[in-house]
């Protein structure tokens, strides 16, 4: 299937190691992801706060660019998602805010009226292609590997996928599809904290820390996301945690792609895994060769 | 004599208005639905953290303390995790009605948290001239401008990050971004800014 493929800011930078897994994983299963041309930032929360018709702006013009590749989009940050949707919804709900939006895009004689529907890249995954179409590519059964599934908080709200929202399921069933051992983790939807561990950092590392414990309580040998900020708070903060709260916390924080692309027979590097900060390798080296 | 000190608030200090403010602006539309039950607050990941608890906000919204409001910690506190309107039993879009008193706060220049404000300020400022976020300059921006000795702090976390290449200096541009900045300036100014 074609998709508009809008990356974020985040996966040219800190998430470096998502797009890597991302592109490798979408070449496996046959995905045709084609960036959008030209896109711009979703704003993050920075563009909300200060003014709100400018943040719908931000995604309206996404949106606007992705209806000339595809009518779906798809989006691996979840914050980029959930912008990218409230925006949708805003623009049908308040006419007022349509007729301001397009004003402004007007004056670079662009215009968006609907019809792109946002997908967060799970979400194409589990939903589109399916977890049938996924199970025959498992060349190397994660049999044995204990996952935390940590779903992030924007992905399962509001503006979010369709699952339930207290207990999404749809990370679970692709880790078991893959032959990993999805373990219950009840904050899996629990925020880390986001652009807050910047902010008011005392406050993220006490979510991070919290996230880490339930994770260790039940056993988990890695912990599975779907969003660069989760991500980049949990794994690089991880030393700040570990020296702030006197834990010794050593999980690696893998994307969600990257677990798929190592079941796929994918090599370490193709995935970016040697990236994680917290090391990944002596967790994943059972599945695949850490030199090749 | 011993001078005596206020301790209760007047109603002359209140602002009536404030409640159909925020009413007025979309997103604010079911405000007047809150029946003060503290789900918001008890599913907050961070009231902990705050100075009044998303309950508490709301009932001083109704009340008129317009001040108190846009001058608390508590909205600078909110990470948008969006569970507290996920589990509103009234619906009520209460990330987006933070994000309201947010641009309140920030438009009237009250912005409590230095922080948040550096942050945005730092954002918009990077997005504008790019199009896009680059994440090491906004980091970089953002430690210089907020908390210089902090950034010492943080080194060791940039520098893991520079060798796992996860930190690169520069980054893409959108290519119309004449086009892109005459958007941005049409949207602010029908934003009210």
């Amino acid at each position: 299937m074609r998709y508009a493929y809008y990356p974020g800011c985040s996966l040219d930078a800190t998430a470096r190691p998502y797009a890597e897994s991302v592109k490798a994983v979408a070449a496996a299963l046959g995905m045709e992801l084609v960036e959008i041309d030209d896109w711009n930032c979703c704003g993050a929360t920075a563009y909300m706060s200060v003014n709100e018709v400018l943040s719908f702006c931000l995604s309206a013009r996404n949106l606007s660019q992705a209806a000339r590749t595809s009518g779906t989009l798809v989006t691996p940050c979840s914050a980029c998602f959930t912008n990218l949707r409230k925006t949708e919804v805003y623009l049908v709900e308040f006419p007022e805010m349509k007729q301001k939006v397009d004003t402004a895009l007007a004056e670079a004689n662009m215009r968006y009226d609907g019809g792109v529907v946002t997908k967060h890249l799970l979400q194409a995954v589990v939903e589109d292609l399916g977890l049938e179409k996924i199970r025959p590519l498992v060349k190397r059964p994660l049999t044995g590997l204990r996952v935390a599934p940590y779903y992030g908080c924007q992905i399962a709200r509001p503006y979010g996928i369709e699952d339930d929202s207290d207990n999404p399921t749809m990370l679970d069933e692709l880790l078991g599809a893959l032959g990993a051992t999805p373990i219950y983790y009840p904050m899996k939807t629990v925020c880390c904290g986001g652009s807050l561990m910047g902010t008011r950092e005392e406050v993220a590392l006490r979510l991070c820390r919290n996230l880490l414990l339930c994770a260790e309580q039940d056993g988990a040998d890695c912990i599975a996301v779907t969003c660069p900020l989760c991500q980049i708070n949990l794994d690089a903060y991880q030393i700040s945690i570990n020296k702030n709260y006197g834990t010794d916390f050593h999980f690696p924080i893998v994307y969600f792609t990257q677990l798929m692309g190592l079941a796929f027979g994918l090599k370490i590097v193709e995935l970016g895994l040697q990236r994680c900060i917290v090391p990944a390798t002596d967790v994943v080296s059972r599945f695949a060769e850490v030199n090749s | 004599m011993k001078a005596v000190q206020q301790t209760v608030l007047y109603e002359q200090a209140m602002d009536p208005r404030f409640l159909d403010e925020i009413y007025g602006i979309p997103g604010g539309e079911k405000i007047k639905d809150c029946i003060q039950c503290g789900t918001c607050s008890g599913s907050c990941p961070v009231s902990w953290a705050m100075e009044e608890t998303p309950r508490q906000v709301f009932a001083m919204i109704r009340a008129g303390m317009r001040e108190q409001v846009l001058d608390t910690l508590t909205i600078w506190t909110c990470a948008s995790c969006y569970q507290c309107a996920h589990r509103c039993p009234q619906q009520i879009k209460i990330t987006d009605i933070m994000y309201i008193l947010k641009r309140m706060a920030i438009r009237e220049k009250r912005q409590r948290s230095k922080q948040a404000r550096a942050l945005s300020e730092k954002f918009v400022e990077i997005v504008s001239k790019y199009g896009r976020n680059h994440e090491t300059l906004l980091m970089i921006k953002f430690m210089l401008t907020a908390n210089p000795l902090g950034a010492l702090w943080a080194a060791p976390i940039g520098f893991k990050l520079v060798s796992h290449g996860r930190f690169p200096l520069g980054g893409s541009r959108v290519r119309d971004i004449d086009g892109l900045g005459r958007i941005m300036v049409k949207a602010q100014e029908l934003g009210g800014e």
